[in-house]
């Protein structure tokens, strides 16, 4: 128990691919094996990572539960782990999640075993860029991710499949890249990697130094947009995001859970982890910049998800709209670093990270357990829907209105807190965001009628293609989701007050 | 330590050519089972020469000097340094993964095919000799001893090519590589007597002795004028642009073991030897040069990489593609500082474990579908999924993934290239998203598109000593990768050795 105690992250981090090397000695055909362990091994995570929020002390500045061991010395980097309120509650949102896609898998039959050792390995990405304090290993995990989601994608995804697996790899890889040079940049300069260390020598460095015969504050702006490209293509930001509609929409039901409920994440953790401590400057001096593209994401994410015929596509769409949000949060928090505004701002960025992780992956499912049952995604196929599933209906009406933003619901808290904190800041800008907001009404109105009001369409009535009503372990997956969306909607002090220290004592 | 364990290690392979060739050629199992076994004693050997360099204390060491015509300042001289030790590490593995997979397998009918089944006495006895060559290009530390083995290892491919490569295009390629490399290696040779000569009458002293000669103190105007003629003579064998045109070719030609000798271990060998003669007997000319050597790896890079983009031929896929990470040896080199030359090191080895491994899951394919062209491949996975995983692994290596050995080297070498000139970095790391697609391109192509009519039925799997070649190049990719600290300290210490030659830069 000691040794879990003093390495708590390090076990979080590995055990899911620990466990995954582990499956390769299962037995190819047991499926029912196969998936309880692999859930099994999941849940672990995150009974440790409940265990880790438990211990967190919310007042205590600085990271917790460090730990550091010798990685690649000759460069200066080490396996340097520690998380603050900011990414316990992303660590938290990860470790919730895989465990439910892993659920939602359950109905895989082809390959069963790269499936979940594919996910388990996500799992692994994903947490290290959360806990890492060293920019290389930052690095080494984003990328790393990129592998299983690309697999998950290509081989048991729907039918353009290929297309949008490749899209996903070269986008991401391709936005990288700024990132990737500006990182050995930056090793070069300073001989470490450390996060830290690496916040205040860059801050710290005189304006008058010459930097690779440029001065400090061109080299500091285009890395700052080296950095800012990588991660918008993550968000994923306007006009970065035309991977997003492709790989959500191809890739299996779980994959798109986690690819919405996770790695858009990875993408906005950057903006706030790297971006504004160690560019402070540019992050105010481009600020207004920053706030153009996250409104074009909502406004345009929210006409062009109103625009599709494709119900994942919709929800894919949803996802563009909604981490805009997040981005037009830090950028109003760039602008008026350290005053009271930019805090709520953040808050609410933070918060729309984790509600919008959950909100998404609800969504996603749903689709998934309508499109298992009719093998369809159109929205036109559709209609009417209640009478016939009528469990399904409400479960899917109460997510469709969190990602709404109805007040009771999670997605309300945090879509006000961003607006509450942008809007002194960049009130034209979160004023057109407003617009955004209407037409996000429209479009989940508008998915809620295609697939559920209506006339009944018959054909889904009787017969063979009788539409049978959700299951209990599905519901049971989409239960801990429904739960935490009430929760925060009725009362999310619990989950703000870690987060809202975090972000008073770091920004 | 008396006990002389790199000359048993260059010499194991010769004497097991000996052996093979004084067998009957109808015992072909027999010669199977001696080849691998001096394999694998080659392989403990160097593993053992690996694990017990002392890093701290770097220099050369297990040396062995022996006279062996003294009147002309010749001796034999072995001694590895934190460069060298992983290049016979990784000659020991890719001779062992290249004799298990010149096996061969029982196809449908039960007959033995796959591997080299003509004449295998020959083709091992010659593949032999060549990695006697190999080993005594790395450990020599005297010129001409150096010399002696290059060519040892060069004369053996032109054979192995002629005799056992693809019908097509065997003859042509084999007799370009051979005039290529005695082309490159002809112009170095005359630098090494340049300073053989010069050193003689500057000190009075006929020595071929490398460890001499670094201290030698060659004028500035000597070293510029030489270095480029014995770096590039060299290059030649790396596959540096724009001498790298008989590579892909001589790939293609070769049969699979030797393509994995040769792009695995060969090529290194070039590098190796415009390392140790070029840049460390010549540092002034290296740092007056190095400029121009950037240039060309940099062309070679990201002109490799795309030219490798567009193939349809998976060998000379894997061939362009080597040409594109051997550009970043010599970047490495070419930055001649720390975190440059430490990654070029490392990626001298992970280059030539993933390379080997490339070719040798080639080999597997073509050996059963008997066709290369990427378009007509699909559907491996199903047959072989072992296959299908060690590509996948050498993918991921080749696109410089993190988590694997191509990341840990190819990190530094772009710090270093950023220490001398930024701009070179930004222009090469075009290559790693070029790289990208074309890996995962071929990999959806070969091994999880439809298969084609023709190919159903034809395939079978990888046997067992295919799957224990690729289990061993994978295990060092993956460790590397994770886990940097049991490699690059060696190649650090090296690392000091050239930064101490080159004036402490």
């Amino acid at each position: 128990m000691n040794f879990i105690e003093t390495h708590l992250l390090t076990t979080i981090l590995f055990l899911p691919a620990l466990a995954a090397v582990a499956m390769l000695f299962l037995p190819r055909d047991e499926n029912k094996l196969l998936r309880w362990f692999a859930f099994g091994a999941s849940l672990i995570p995150f009974v440790l990572s409940l265990v880790a929020w438990v211990n967190f002390n919310p007042d205590q500045a600085g990271f917790q539960f460090e730990e550091s061991y010798v990685w690649y010395e000759a460069i200066g980097s080490s396996l340097h782990l520690g998380v603050d309120g900011l990414s316990i509650t992303m660590v938290l949102l990860t470790t919730l999640l895989t465990p439910l896609a892993i659920l939602a898998s359950f109905n895989i039959t082809d390959r069963v075993k790269p499936y979940m050792m594919l996910f388990l390995f996500l799992e692994t990405g994903m947490l290290g860029v959360f806990m890492a304090l060293d920019l290389l290993i930052f690095f080494v995990f984003w990328e790393i991710g990129l592998v299983p989601m690309y697999f998950l994608i290509n081989q048991w995804g729907s039918a353009n499949r290929d297309y949008a697996s490749l899209k996903f790899m070269i986008y991401t890889m391709g936005g990288s890249l700024g990132l990737l040079l500006a990182t050995q940049m930056l090793g070069v300069l300073f001989g470490t990697f450390d996060l830290v260390s690496l916040y205040q020598q860059w801050n710290s460095l005189a304006a008058d130094t010459a930097l690779l015969g440029m001065s400090v504050s061109t080299v500091k702006t285009i890395a700052f947009w080296a950095f800012v490209i990588a991660f918008a293509v993550k968000v994923p930001l306007w006009p970065f995001h035309t991977w997003l509609p492709d790989a959500h929409t191809e890739a299996p039901t779980a994959g798109s859970m986690l690819l919405a409920g996770v790695l858009l994440k990875l993408g906005a953790y950057g903006f706030l982890r790297l971006i504004l401590p160690l560019y402070p400057l540019e992050a105010k001096m481009f600020a207004g910049a920053l706030a153009f593209l996250a409104v074009a994401a909502i406004v345009f994410g929210a006409f062009a998800a109103y625009g599709q015929t494709d119900f994942k596509r919709l929800v894919a769409y949803s996802s563009v709209n909604h981490m805009g949000f997040v981005v037009l949060g830090i950028a109003a928090a760039g602008l008026a670093a350290g005053t009271n505004d930019a805090h709520i701002a953040l808050d609410g960025a933070i918060l729309q990270m984790f509600n919008h992780g959950l909100s998404a992956a609800g969504m996603f499912f749903l689709v998934g357990v309508i499109y298992e049952r009719t093998h369809t995604r159109n929205l036109e196929e559709f209609g009417g829907l209640f009478p016939l599933v009528p469990i399904y209906g409400g479960i899917l009406i109460f997510t469709s209105m969190a990602s709404l933003g109805l007040p009771g619901l999670n997605g309300f808290v945090s879509e006000f807190m961003v607006v509450r904190g942008s809007f002194p800041v960049l009130p034209v800008y979160t004023a057109i965001s407003m617009l955004g907001l209407l037409f996000t009404g429209a479009y989940i109105l508008k998915g809620i009628k295609k697939v559920l009001h209506g006339p009944v369409n018959e054909h889904w009535a009787h017969g063979e293609h009788k539409l049978t009503e959700i299951s209990a372990r599905e519901i049971l997956l989409i239960a801990p989701l429904m739960i935490l969306i009430l929760w925060i909607g009725i009362w999310p002090a619990w989950i703000l007050n870690v987060i809202n220290k975090a972000v008073v004592m770091l920004f | 330590m008396n006990f002389p364990v790199l000359s048993v290690i260059t010499f194991t392979p010769m004497a097991a050519a000996a052996i093979i060739l004084l067998m009957p050629a109808g015992k072909k199992n027999e010669i199977r089972g001696v080849a691998l076994a001096a394999a694998t004693f080659a392989l403990l050997l160097s593993f053992w020469v690996y694990f017990s360099y002392d890093a701290s204390a770097a220099g050369y060491q297990f040396v062995e000097k022996y006279n062996w015509l003294p009147v002309l300042g010749i001796s034999l001289h072995f001694g590895v340094d934190g460069m060298s030790t992983p290049l016979v590490l990784l000659t020991g593995v890719v001779m062992f993964t290249g004799v298990l997979i010149s096996w061969g397998a029982y196809d449908e009918h039960q007959h033995l095919s796959a591997g080299i089944q003509d004449r295998p006495r020959e083709f091992f006895a010659f593949l032999f000799i060549l990695a006697s060559g190999v080993f005594g290009v790395f450990v020599s530390l005297d010129l001409f001893m150096l010399f002696f083995f290059y060519e040892i290892a060069v004369f053996p491919m032109y054979l192995l090519i002629v005799i056992w490569g693809w019908i097509q295009t065997r003859e042509y390629a084999a007799m370009k590589l051979t005039l290529y490399l005695f082309i490159g290696s002809v112009v170095s040779l005359v630098g090494a007597l340049a300073m053989y000569w010069t050193n003689f009458q500057n000190t009075g002293v006929l020595t071929f002795d490398m460890t001499l000669l670094e201290n030698a103190g060659f004028s500035q105007a000597f070293q510029y004028i030489w270095f480029l003629p014995v770096f590039l003579g060299f290059a030649v064998l790396g596959g540096i642009w724009p001498f790298h045109n008989w590579s892909p070719d001589g790939h293609v030609a070769a049969p699979t073991a030797v393509s994995m000798f040769h792009a695995g271990v060969l090529m290194k060998l070039g590098a190796f030897a415009a390392l140790r003669v070029g840049i460390m007997l010549l540092p002034e000319g290296a740092k007056q040069w190095s400029w121009l050597i950037m240039i060309f790896a940099g062309v070679a890079v990201v002109y490799g990489a795309y030219i490798a983009f567009v193939q349809m031929d998976l060998k000379y896929m894997i061939g362009f593609s080597s040409v594109s990470h051997m550009g970043l040896v010599m970047l490495g080199f070419s930055t001649l500082n720390r975190a440059g030359l430490t990654g070029a090191g490392v990626q001298m080895f992970s280059h030539g474990v993933m390379t080997a491994l490339f070719f040798a899951i080639t080999g597997m394919i073509y050996d059963r579908s008997h066709t290369r062209q990427i378009p007509e491949l699909g559907g491996m996975s199903r047959i072989m999924p072992f296959a299908t995983i060690g590509f996948i692994v050498g993918g991921l290596v080749s696109m410089g993934m993190p988590g694997f050995s191509g990341f840990v080297a190819e990190f530094p070498i772009f710090m270093g290239v950023w220490g001398a000139q930024w701009l070179v970095a930004v222009i090469a790391s075009i290559s790693i998203v070029i790289t990208a697609a074309y890996i995962m391109r071929n990999i959806r192509q070969v091994f999880f598109a439809k298969m084609p009519e023709k190919l159903e039925g034809h395939m079978t799997d990888v046997t067992v000593l295919d799957k224990v070649a690729i289990v061993t190049l994978c295990a060092f990719m993956i460790v590397i990768g994770l886990y940097p600290g049991i490699m690059v300290p060696l190649v650090s210490s090296g690392v000091e050795h050239i930064l101490t030659l080159l004036g402490g830069a």
